[in-house]
């Protein structure tokens, strides 16, 4: 019974110190053209950046969930955070250690295996000529958790059965599985390694709503259950309000607003979080007046000088086209926003 | 726990795979087509036939204490002056021509076989390497290809020719011929196993699965040929059945202008070249019926590329 | 006065080796002029086959098995595949999720707005031009006369959508049916283009057949909603009753599942299981297994659409059950 006695609860004394730190953490993505066609065809080098300046933490048992439209940045943050990515400033401290420090070798060695993702779509994240049970098993012959086959098999098992499933399924192929049953085996494996944090990718987008329902469900059982912490990336706001305790909200790889969960649902700060808000068709608020929204998401190629939001906010002013706002704490919340700042909204 | 741990520790049994075999919708399209039906037959009989030559031929076309001068250029056995112990005529040594067919069929599919493999682990990894890499790698593999495109595999393989020519004489053994087509028809062709590889590779090395096992820190290497390769090797299949009627085609053309194995050792080439000296001395049975397998052999195996292509394209179910 | 679209007891079969899969089961609704009706469903519930149906759009082998599609009163399902085609763009206009799929990306908008427009319609070449030009401001392309001869990839996903809107309505159409027309698209734009649906429809007269998957999207739109299960209606009625009090223990669970912007939920309602795959269609009333109200007739007697409250629902809760179950 591995699985489930090594998560024990965190003592208390380790709450004081955030398990996730991002500071200051960016991006910036070479998207020229080759060096050839650059050359004949007298192109500049396009830079892309995705983040900028994202700093938050995460405490233990807590879920963080990072919001935002296509293109402002959340999943690049999420691949950062568990390593996938390598940041091109900033850092990604987790439990003390820093994970872009190179004395720390064998501490993020050991780190590892408390970070696990979930990805978006489970038709994507599961390889379609593995059996489930060998996707499954994968961490636990990788990281030696278990020290024989029959060992493995047994915990397997267990996982399987953890997260819903029959272990007698688990020799079936991926696409014998349906979405929800897929997302499953990947929480599976994700959970193999008895990690402490577990980054998830949009979980349920890719799924319908009645699974999506299962999927959230299940994902706050297993955080009681093993003490675990979440960064959660999502674009619907009502999925992050239904999970999160904190949220941050994205635009163009700047994070424009961190509050917790409550506060931005009941006085959203920054005019993008009361846009998005505002936007969102929710069964429950049919009727009320909706202000009406402008404009798109811009290229993230070239983003607006000043507050790259300046071009869609009704409160703009010369000062937000020119500067940049730094993060301001009102409140519970953080917010980049000159109008915030001046106090004229 | 022991009821689940001897339900995942249980493989599955032989006879669910043949069943999930013959319940798979490959099995359902070559069924629905008589065509690719007729070539898998086609196909059967030459390669069983050309493995059990020394069972079934009726002559040893390689013991010469069996051949007599007296017998050449018999014609086959239902024409005048044809012999009934040479069924299919007899070449300008007295050779049985249909046991030459057996033994030369052999050859060419050995060939053509070795060297369809050799093409395809050298470009499957290449392809591999180059699509996982990416960068300076990637372009120097690629670059190669490139340049080898540009050599028509006839080329090639007269360079390779020359060059063992001159390494080991003119007095080469039909080992070493035999290895150097291979070499030579497996080097000219690994170009399109790299480019389609490395371009499935690309698409699969940013699936969330690759990045899964990355995250628990699989080795490279490990991915690439546990993760990546099942999912690319569907394509590869369909090019090397057509690669393998292409080797076949290559080899006997090589023979055909000398280049290949010598007459002692025959291929189809071979015989065809052979043969095509007496074509015009009315003796058309000696260069005829080793092309006409050849032609049928090239066709079937192409046959069932083209079906195997179709049957794996989900597009066109 | 006729409904605009009257689907009665709509069959689609899609022949496979394996046996016939039934994808729609006798599926009927209106639709009145002006109104919006939307059809939601989970994937696997056969809401899109039932749009492509009614445009005469089912990729062979998938024929139309059974029922009726008729068009102010005038029967479609059963017409030539060319006078279909005319009717397609005149009279009934598509938007699809992908705005690509309606736009030829070797055409400038301006050529395919004129070309749709002359051929629905006896206009000039200039005529056409103007009415493009028009059509373009009325769907909100900031700058249109300049816009109008750029090509579909020069626009940004809510642009194009608009562009598709534009053509789609080109021909002053009857009926408009929308297939997912938001979900590619940001939250942000979403709301602009469902206002925008919603606007241009009433202003033209359109009714719309809006398919969609997300619930919110209806309640914003839709005058009345189908809630479409395993290729059947559960229950069709006026919005506002079927998402305040749904009677149908699917759409009951539906909604429960939906987490709300509005309220805290420590837990969503959870339907057990998944959507049955067409090989495995449940007998008797389809949703039985995952049903926490399911009694002795739900395994074996289908229950049909009857008019409860302001709605219909299928299912043997509201009406009475067959004597022959009850002895069973």
């Amino acid at each position: 019974m591995s699985v489930m006695t090594s998560a024990a609860p965190p003592l208390a004394s380790e709450a004081a110190r955030p398990l996730v730190e991002v500071k200051n953490l960016g991006r910036v993505f070479d998207v020229s053209k080759p060096w050839l066609n650059r050359l004949t065809e007298g192109l500049p080098r396009r830079l892309l950046t995705a983040a900028a300046e994202v700093t938050f933490s995460i405490n233990k048992r807590e879920t963080f969930a990072l919001v935002g439209e296509s293109g402002s940045g959340k999943s690049t943050v999420a691949k950062m955070v568990v390593g996938l990515i390598a940041p091109t400033t900033g850092e990604v401290i987790i439990d003390g250690v820093s994970m872009s420090d190179r004395r720390h070798d064998a501490d993020r060695r050991r780190l590892r295996r408390r970070i696990q993702m979930v990805f978006q779509d489970p038709y994507a994240s599961l390889n379609p000529r593995w059996r489930a049970l060998d996707i499954v098993a994968e961490p636990l012959r990788a990281f030696g958790i278990a020290q024989s086959e029959a060992e493995t098999a047994k915990q397997v098992g267990e996982l399987l059965r953890l997260v819903g499933l029959d272990p007698a399924d688990g020799t079936k192929y991926p696409h014998e599985f349906s979405g929800g049953q897929r997302q499953r085996i990947a929480i599976a494996r994700a959970l193999a390694c008895n990690p402490e944090f577990i980054v998830c990718d949009e979980p349920t987008s890719a799924l319908d709503v009645s699974v999506q329902a299962q999927i959230l469900n299940l994902m706050r059982d297993l955080q009681d259950r093993f003490g675990l912490t979440y960064l959660f990336i999502s674009h619907n706001l009502a999925v992050v309000r239904h999970m999160a305790n904190r949220i941050g909200v994205m635009y163009l790889g700047r994070l424009v607003e961190v509050a917790p969960a409550r506060e931005m649902f009941a006085k959203p700060k920054h005019p993008y979080t009361r846009m998005l808000l505002d936007a969102v068709p929710d069964l429950d608020l049919t009727g009320r007046k909706r202000k009406p929204v402008e404009g798109e998401v811009p290229n993230p190629v070239d983003p607006p000088p000043g507050c790259p939001f300046h071009p869609r906010c009704p409160f703009a002013n010369e000062r937000c086209r020119v500067e940049m706002p730094q993060p301001i704490l009102t409140g519970g919340a953080t917010v980049r926003c000159h109008a915030v700042e001046e106090g004229r909204i | 726990m022991a009821d689940t741990t001897a339900l995942l520790v249980t493989r599955i049994t032989t006879r669910e795979r043949i069943r999930a075999v013959l319940g798979s919708d490959l099995v359902y399209s070559f069924l629905r087509s008589r065509v690719t039906i007729a070539a898998a037959m086609v196909t059967a009989i030459i390669v069983i036939a050309a493995l059990l030559a020394p069972l079934i031929a009726p002559h040893d076309p390689y013991d010469l204490r069996q051949l007599s001068l007296l017998d050449s250029h018999n014609p086959p056995a239902w024409l005048s002056g044809g012999d009934m112990r040479f069924l299919l005529g007899t070449d300008d040594q007295g050779r049985d021509v249909f046991s030459t067919i057996l033994y030369g069929s052999r050859q060419s599919i050995a060939i053509g076989v070795m060297a369809t493999l050799f093409a395809g682990m050298l470009g499957i990894s290449l392809g591999l390497i180059a699509g996982y890499t990416g960068g300076t790698v990637d372009a120097v593999i690629m670059r190669a290809a490139d340049i080898q495109s540009t050599f028509p595999a006839i080329l090639i393989a007269m360079l390779i020719d020359g060059t063992s020519r001159a390494l080991f004489g003119e007095q080469r053994n039909e080992q070493i011929v035999f290895w150097v087509m291979v070499l030579s028809i497996g080097l000219s062709f690994w170009v399109q196993y790299a480019r389609t590889v490395r371009g499935s590779t690309l698409v699969e090395k940013n699936k969330d699965y690759v990045l899964a096992a990355r995250l628990i820190g699989i080795a490279p290497v490990k991915i690439l040929f546990r993760h990546v390769l099942p999912n690319v090797v569907g394509p590869v299949l369909v090019i090397a059945t057509i690669n393998l009627a292409l080797a076949i085609i290559t080899e006997a053309t090589l023979s055909f202008l000398g280049l290949g194995l010598p007459s002692t050792q025959p291929s189809l080439g071979t015989l065809i070249q052979i043969g095509q000296k007496y074509l015009f001395a009315g003796e058309w049975w000696i260069a005829i019926f080793p092309g006409i397998t050849l032609a049928a052999l090239v066709l079937a195996v192409n046959l069932l590329g083209d079906w195997l292509r179709d049957a794996l394209n989900p597009k066109l179910r | 006065m006729t409904p605009v679209l009257s689907v009665r007891n709509l069959k689609v079969e899609f022949p496979t080796r394996r046996g016939v899969l039934t994808a729609i089961d006798d599926v009927s609704f209106d639709i009145a002029p002006g109104e919006v009706l939307g059809v939601v469903g989970e994937s696997g519930a056969g809401k899109s086959i039932t749009g492509t149906a009614v445009i005469g759009l089912i990729e062979p082998p998938g024929r139309i098995a059974g029922g009726e599609v008729l068009l102010r009163g005038q029967r479609i399902d059963n017409l030539p595949p060319e006078q279909m085609r005319k009717i397609r763009g005149k009279r009934i206009g598509m938007v699809f999720q992908d705005p690509l799929t309606s736009l030829n990306p070797l055409y400038r908008i301006g050529y395919q707005l004129v070309e749709t427009i002359r051929t629905h319609s006896s206009l000039s070449e200039s005529a056409a031009r103007k009415k493009a030009l028009s059509l373009l401001e009325e769907v909100g392309i900031p700058a249109p006369d300049t816009r109008i001869d750029a090509y579909p990839h020069q626009f940004s996903g809510g642009m194009r959508q608009r562009v598709v809107l534009a053509l789609a309505l080109a021909a002053e159409p009857e009926l408009v049916i929308a297939d997912e027309p938001t979900t590619a698209l940001d939250v942000s734009v979403q709301a602009q283009i469902i206002a925008l649906l919603k606007r241009l429809c009433a202003q033209h007269g359109a009714a719309v057949m809006l398919i969609t998957h997300d619930m919110g999207v209806i309640a914003e739109t839709a005058d009345r909603v189908a809630v479409m299960y395993a290729g059947r209606i559960a229950e069709i009625g006026p919005v506002r009753e079927v998402i305040k009090a749904p009677l149908h223990p699917y759409t009951k669970g539906l909604m429960g599942s939906i987490p709300s912007l509005a309220h805290d939920s420590d837990r969503l309602v959870q339907i057990p299981g998944s959507m049955p795959r067409l090989t495995a269609i449940p007998s008797g009333c389809p949703f039985h297994p995952r049903c926490p109200r399911a009694f002795v007739p739900c395994p074996t007697f289908r229950p049909e659409l009857q008019p409860e409250q302001s709605s219909q629902v299928a299912c043997w809760l509201y009406h009475p059950f067959p004597v022959t179950a009850a002895a069973l």
